[in-house]
């Protein structure tokens, strides 16, 4: 595969450079980018009306104190020297303390983190191997029902309000039918039984071989992932959808179908393993706005992952937690879409 | 009927006799192609709709969706209330008709803020290319790849709740893909023919980006910002849903699912109601992004 890659090229000489450029372009714009962010969390903290100082010392502290921790905090320097020192801060995991849980924000961040990510890889699951085979289906079918059904769930999966599915989820699914459980993570009786290992409840359950857990939790999360995955499904199906059909007009479709070679192999053999590459981009994308996404599905769900930390942390005007959190979301994001970025760039020959 | 045939006529002449004539031989051909789409249609007319509601309101409504009216609380829906009244006893009929006209308010405003914004760095970038071309697509990269929803957040954090602060905060995560879409424009037609006329013609670099380049390329910025439109009414409503955007009693749709939670499993039509318009208007404006995308830019179907 990445011979023939490569033979578009001068030669294999060639490849290895042109790929570390590849790497190192796309290495580049992940630094700017987390420097953007950060720089964009700092200016947030600093245009706050909050003063850090009293944020500290309280306002009854003498004037001393206060000019000891004003210059403790560096706000004499200026913009620019506090920038890179916030910086430093960040490179040591220092996210500031919280006010509302008076613990360090990256702390309560490896707390809440696992369920949001519970969440979303279970929700990105669930849009791939629903969503795929949807779009092949819809590629194959151009044109016909099964096609029109495809795009119509698409286009609902796009147009719905999410935290709205969710309610109504939440109304026939769990008060109606009572098919699932609730909201939160686990039923209270089961509540801090398991020793947390991974912070991830299933895998955690599963691990100590307590399989009533392990079905509770499952039984919770099924719901919320299902509806954080309609978002995915509908992304997934559509582009699935629109990379076949490219690929299915292409020539050498037509060349191995004339060639007696039978259908289903002309379809996955061939224009699914060429569709595959794109498909890692839109997986990286769809996974990483879902872990941005899971925030109105858990705060419907009561789910305790960092959605529902950073929104109640708005709430309480706990400004560290909630720039902590943008920041280590951000990082994820940003993280993610430049792995997918990355892959495709390897990946694909087209590309270079 | 002979009227109409001329009309026709004039729309399809193979040789536009004047500018005016011209430009309406685009819309007509446009619409033709538009019309053939049902799918689009059926977009339009939702859109439409929402519009003619939101105009309409004072006349269509029997309140003003605001007054408590506490001995008719929660009452379901009924002849006298086709959707229920709410948590205060208001008609939720009204409110979502006046909570259109907040609908509109909050895309108008943020197309208002985007599309100039994104004009302005797209073109300067395409049309001027180099070093200025560099800088400025880093700097939209930057605030493509930031997580929308969160960064919303964090800015109406600083800002403080409500539904203009709500509308700055998306704007300033929305304008980036703008000015993407415009500077490819600006990058094809820098090197047109009519553009080297006005330049040896002695027209200022500001005259041939405002009056050349910007308005061609405000077709494509138009098919995306159309195709976004659901995507910012979905993020607006996420924020007023977690008490970010617009305030009670505003008749905000996502405000209004909020504050209906709690009577989901008892009095469904409270929170239920207001999503289905959210759905109905997303929908709509996906459906008539699709169909444009369609007319203007055959290639990208898909």
């Amino acid at each position: 595969m990445d011979q023939a890659s490569s033979s578009n090229a001068a030669g294999p000489g060639v490849a290895l450079p042109s790929k570390l450029v590849k790497i190192s372009g796309v290495l580049v714009s992940l630094v700017l980018t987390f420097l953007g962010l950060t720089a964009i969390t700092f200016v947030i903290s600093r245009v706050m009306p909050v003063d850090p100082v009293l944020a500290i010392v309280g306002d009854r502290a003498s004037n001393e104190v206060y000019q000891q921790v004003y210059l403790q905090l560096g706000l004499d320097k200026p913009i620019y020297i506090q920038y890179l020192r916030y910086l430093g801060q960040l490179a040591e995991g220092d996210l500031g303390t919280s006010i509302m849980t008076a613990q360090p924000v990256i702390e309560d961040i490896k707390r809440f983190f696992p369920a949001t990510l519970e969440l979303a890889t279970i929700a990105t699951l669930l849009g791939i191997f629903v969503g795929v085979p949807m779009g092949v289906f819809a590629a194959v079918h151009q044109g016909r029902w099964p096609d029109h059904v495809v795009r119509v769930v698409a286009l609902l999966g796009y147009s719905a309000p999410i935290f709205w599915l969710g309610l109504v989820a939440l109304l026939v699914f769990y008060a109606k039918l009572g098919w699932v459980a609730g909201p939160g993570r686990l039923d209270v009786f089961y509540d801090g039984i398991i020793e947390p290992v991974s912070g991830i409840l299933m895998l955690d359950a599963a691990l100590a071989r307590d399989w009533d857990i392990f079905y509770n939790a499952l039984s919770h999360l099924i719901l919320p992932a299902s509806i954080l995955g309609t978002f995915a499904l509908a992304y997934i199906a559509r582009m699935t959808r629109s990379f076949m059909l490219d690929q299915l007009s292409q020539e050498y479709i037509l060349t191995a179908r004339v060639k007696g070679i039978p259908e289903s192999q002309v379809i996955w053999r061939h224009a699914f393993r060429n569709v595959l590459v794109q498909l890692i981009t839109i997986i990286g994308l769809t996974y990483a706005s879902l872990l941005e996404g899971s925030v109105l599905t858990e705060t419907v769900f009561s789910w305790p992952g960092i959605g529902q930390y950073i929104t109640n942390s708005l709430f309480n005007n706990d400004m560290n937690a909630v720039l902590g959190g943008t920041i280590v979301v951000g990082a994820c994001f940003v993280g993610i879409n430049m792995l997918s970025d990355l892959l495709y760039r390897l990946v694909d020959p087209r590309i270079r | 009927m002979a009227e109409h045939m001329t009309l026709r006529g004039w729309l399809l002449a193979e040789v536009p006799r004047s500018k005016w004539q011209a430009r309406s031989q685009r819309f007509y051909i446009g619409w033709l192609e538009f019309r053939r789409n049902p799918v689009a249609v059926i977009g339009l007319i939702i859109i439409l709709g929402l519009v003619g509601v939101a105009a309409l309101a004072p006349w269509i409504t029997a309140s003003d969706g605001l007054e408590p009216d506490l001995v008719n609380r929660l009452q379901a829906p009924s002849a006298e209330h086709w959707f229920g009244t709410d948590q205060l006893g208001r008609d939720i009929f009204d409110r979502i008709i006046w909570g259109s006209r907040i609908t509109l308010y909050i895309v108008g405003l943020v197309a208002i803020i985007v599309v100039p914004i994104g004009l302005v760095i797209g073109v300067i970038a395409g049309y001027l290319g180099g070093l200025v071309d560099s800088i400025l697509m880093r700097v939209t990269d930057i605030f493509l790849a930031f997580p929308r929803l969160i960064l919303a957040m964090a800015f109406v954090a600083v800002l403080g709740p409500g539904l203009e602060n709500a509308v700055l905060a998306i704007a300033l995560t929305t304008w980036s893909p703008f000015a993407r879409i415009a500077r490819a424009e600006a990058l094809t037609i820098r090197n047109s023919e009519f553009i080297l006329a006005a330049q040896v013609q002695g027209v200022s670099t500001a005259g041939i980006l405002t009056r050349h380049v910007a308005p061609l390329c405000l077709s494509s910025v138009i098919v995306r910002l159309t195709l976004d439109m659901a995507g910012i009414i979905l993020t607006a409503a996420g924020l007023g849903f977690l008490g970010l955007g617009a305030q009670p009693p505003t008749p905000e749709w996502g405000a209004m699912i909020s504050l209906g939670r709690q009577y989901l499993i008892d009095q469904w039509w409270v929170p239920t109601v207001p999503g289905i318009a959210i759905l109905v208007v997303s929908l709509g404006f996906n459906l008539l992004g699709d169909g444009l995308r369609d007319v203007f830019d055959p290639k990208s179907g898909g």
